[in-house]
């Protein structure tokens, strides 16, 4: 089975600073990683494997100071790691981004199962995987907390928040996991090790035979055009610092607005 | 200029199971809004089986005309047949703008409507409006919650998915008038074979009017218990911030915040939270906001109506057995 993975390197959300002047998250303040979605599509991608036999290639987006972080993936159980960077893949949107990675999964050669992650941490928007499966004109099942392997088919459990379907579908498709599909393994020392040693193959954008004008700035129709820092939405609050009278104000306050 | 050369606002009516979400209702809520700052029509889409009494209660919140594509296959979501009929309609009537809510079907759906029109999508909006050159403009926000992004849209259409209860719903009205538009289904094949459907009957926090949320001052799962026997007495439903997500003590159903559900409760009680600006995102904007809290600095006190300094484990059972005595 072929299976295609994509991730993500990402700032550690947790630590990053915000730019505010430049309107950007300024990646330098904080250490990389894998997505962190991104780790139940590896290891749904490597337990397809396991089962199934085949070949896993990670395919990622970014720029070239990423390449050591994607090597996690092969620790991970990856056979290939491809790295997308050009700077004419600079500023894309999830449109351009999807574009990118359609035409480089297309260069790969036949595939039976794309597998992403539900969202990025750092775009937060949860598009990618959609627009990579339209651009490939396959099918695309969102939200999936289950996924097996039968009979030339995949059957998998589609999650649309109370309504729960089963459903069978032919591949080629694309797949997005939930957290909730598997839990990542860590990858052990000597797997660590063997992964510093291979390479990471990058890819431009006339590798991928990218239509230019589909990429980066170019490509993307949104555009950020003005930050702006919440406004606080403080209240005044009646703080009591004796539990009883607390209670008693609440217990009124209750009263008047016919909750109790 | 008449109404028929207005451009649309296209809201795609969600439905499952035969109703249509109330989401819905909001995303009119707003393009009426909208439609009084640039002259457009109020318009929506709804793909389903015997749909007719739906689409009319689209009318009577606020849609002038009402897409409907009706046909057995349709019932259930499908992402490439409701793609393929929406793009269909969109290519037709080059609308101003198209939004959907953000749940799993329309975070699902319109990415693949946005790549096919090769159009910009801005993903979970809290609001959105004009600006004084007739540009769309959708904010989210971004880097956690932390600031808002005001987003623009070179191509056209505009599409944003829109988060469920941030909007104002749009009122009913039955002298209402519009017109429901009968729509021919393009066949296509389907994304899948559904071989089992079933509804979990979970809680459903956006919808709560009372929600009781617990936080880290939580010492164990167990004491969950607690927060539900207040929030039974209430007649609301317990809520979480995330860190006990993430332990598992507790489902993520449950996640109030950024990252979580969106709520507006009548009240809403915070208990052992700190109040962080991820956790505010998602519960800033309820009636009534009630903090308890052992840490006086606590940011939460600082967006909070009402708040009790002091440890959860002496006022919730204070304030249970005040409830129970009445
Ligand atoms: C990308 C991202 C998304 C996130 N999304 C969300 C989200 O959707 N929702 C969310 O909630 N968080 C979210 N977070 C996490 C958020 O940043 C905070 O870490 C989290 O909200 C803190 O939860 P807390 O208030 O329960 O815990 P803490 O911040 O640890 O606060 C616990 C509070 O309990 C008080 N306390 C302790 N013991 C007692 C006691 N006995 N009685 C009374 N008070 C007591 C303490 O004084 C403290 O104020 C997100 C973070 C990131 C990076
Ligand atoms: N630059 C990228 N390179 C590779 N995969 C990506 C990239 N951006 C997004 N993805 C994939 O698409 C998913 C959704 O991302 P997003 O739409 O940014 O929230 C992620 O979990 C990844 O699997």
């Amino acid at each position: 089975m072929n299976i295609i993975v994509l991730t993500k390197v990402v700032p550690d959300i947790e630590r990053v600073k915000f730019d505010a002047v430049r309107g950007v998250v300024d990646r330098s303040s904080a250490p990389q990683e894998i997505n962190p979605f991104d780790l139940n599509a590896i290891e749904e991608a490597v337990r397809l494997k396991e089962r199934h036999g085949g070949r896993i290639t990670a395919i990622s987006m970014g720029p070239s100071d990423v390449e050591q972080t994607l090597k996690d993936t092969i620790a991970r159980g990856v056979d290939e790691a491809i790295l997308l960077t050009d700077k004419k893949f600079a500023g894309s949107d999830t449109l351009a981004t999807s574009y990118a990675l359609s035409q480089a999964i297309k260069s790969t050669g036949d595939f039976d199962i794309v597998i992403c992650g539900e969202k990025t941490v750092d775009g937060d928007t949860g598009q990618v995987g959609g627009e990579v499966s339209e651009w490939l004109g396959i099918p695309y099942l969102p939200y999936t907390s289950k996924l097996n392997y039968e009979d030339g088919k995949f059957k998998a459990r589609v999650e649309l928040e109370n309504i729960i379907y089963e459903v069978e579908a032919s591949p080629p498709l694309l797949v997005s996991v939930t957290k909730d599909i598997n839990t990542p393994r860590l990858p052990g020392f000597r797997e660590k090790l063997n992964a510093r040693k291979t390479q990471v193959k990058k890819m431009d954008a006339k590798g991928i035979e990218a239509d230019e004008g589909r990429l980066g700035f170019n490509g993307s129709p949104t555009w950020v055009y003005k930050i702006e820092v919440p406004e606080e939405g403080q209240r005044d609050c009646k703080i009591y610092k004796d539990p009883e009278s607390g209670l008693k104000e609440i217990m009124i306050m209750l009263e008047s607005r016919d909750l109790i | 200029m008449t109404a028929n050369d207005k451009r649309e606002i296209l809201v795609f009516a969600e439905q499952r199971r035969g109703r249509v979400h109330p989401v819905t209702i909001e995303l009119l809520g707003k393009a009426i809004e909208l439609s009084n700052r640039l002259p457009l029509m109020v318009s929506s889409v709804l793909l389903g089986r015997d749909a007719e009494g739906e689409a009319q209660e689209l009318i009577y919140y606020g849609s002038k005309k009402v897409y409907l594509f009706e046909d057995s296959s349709l019932y259930n979501y499908d992402p490439i047949l409701y793609k393929t009929n929406i793009v269909a309609l969109a290519k037709e009537i080059n609308p101003y703008a198209i939004l959907f809510g953000s749940t799993h079907i329309g975070r699902s759906l319109a990415p693949r409507v946005a790549a096919s029109l090769r159009t910009g999508l801005t993903a979970d909006c809290t609001n959105l409006s004009i600006d004084e050159d007739g540009a769309f403009i959708q904010i989210r926000p971004a880097f956690t919650g932390n600031i808002l992004a005001h987003i623009k849209t070179k191509t056209s259409p505009s599409m944003s998915t829109v988060r469920y209860k941030v909007m104002q719903r749009a009122k009913r009205d039955e002298k209402r008038e519009g017109t429901i538009v009968k729509m021919t289904p393009l066949p296509n094949a389907p994304s899948w074979e559904v071989i089992d459907e079933r509804v979990i009957e979970g809680i459903n926090l956006p919808d709560a009017e009372v929600i009781v949320s617990g936080g880290r001052g939580l010492k164990r799962a167990e004491d969950f218990k607690m927060l539900e026997e207040l929030a039974k007495l209430l007649g609301g439903v317990v809520g979480s911030s995330r860190p006990l997500v993430d332990e598992g003590w507790i489902g993520k159903e449950h996640q109030v915040g950024f990252s979580g559900n969106t709520v507006k409760p009548k009240l809403y009680i915070a208990c052992g939270i700190s109040g962080s600006p991820q956790h505010l995102a998602g519960m800033r904007d309820s009636e009534m906001i009630v903090a308890i809290n052992s840490d006086p600095s606590a940011p939460i006190f600082r967006y909070a109506d009402m708040g009790i300094i002091g440890d959860i484990y002496e006022i919730i059972p204070k304030m249970i057995e005040k409830l129970k005595r009445r």
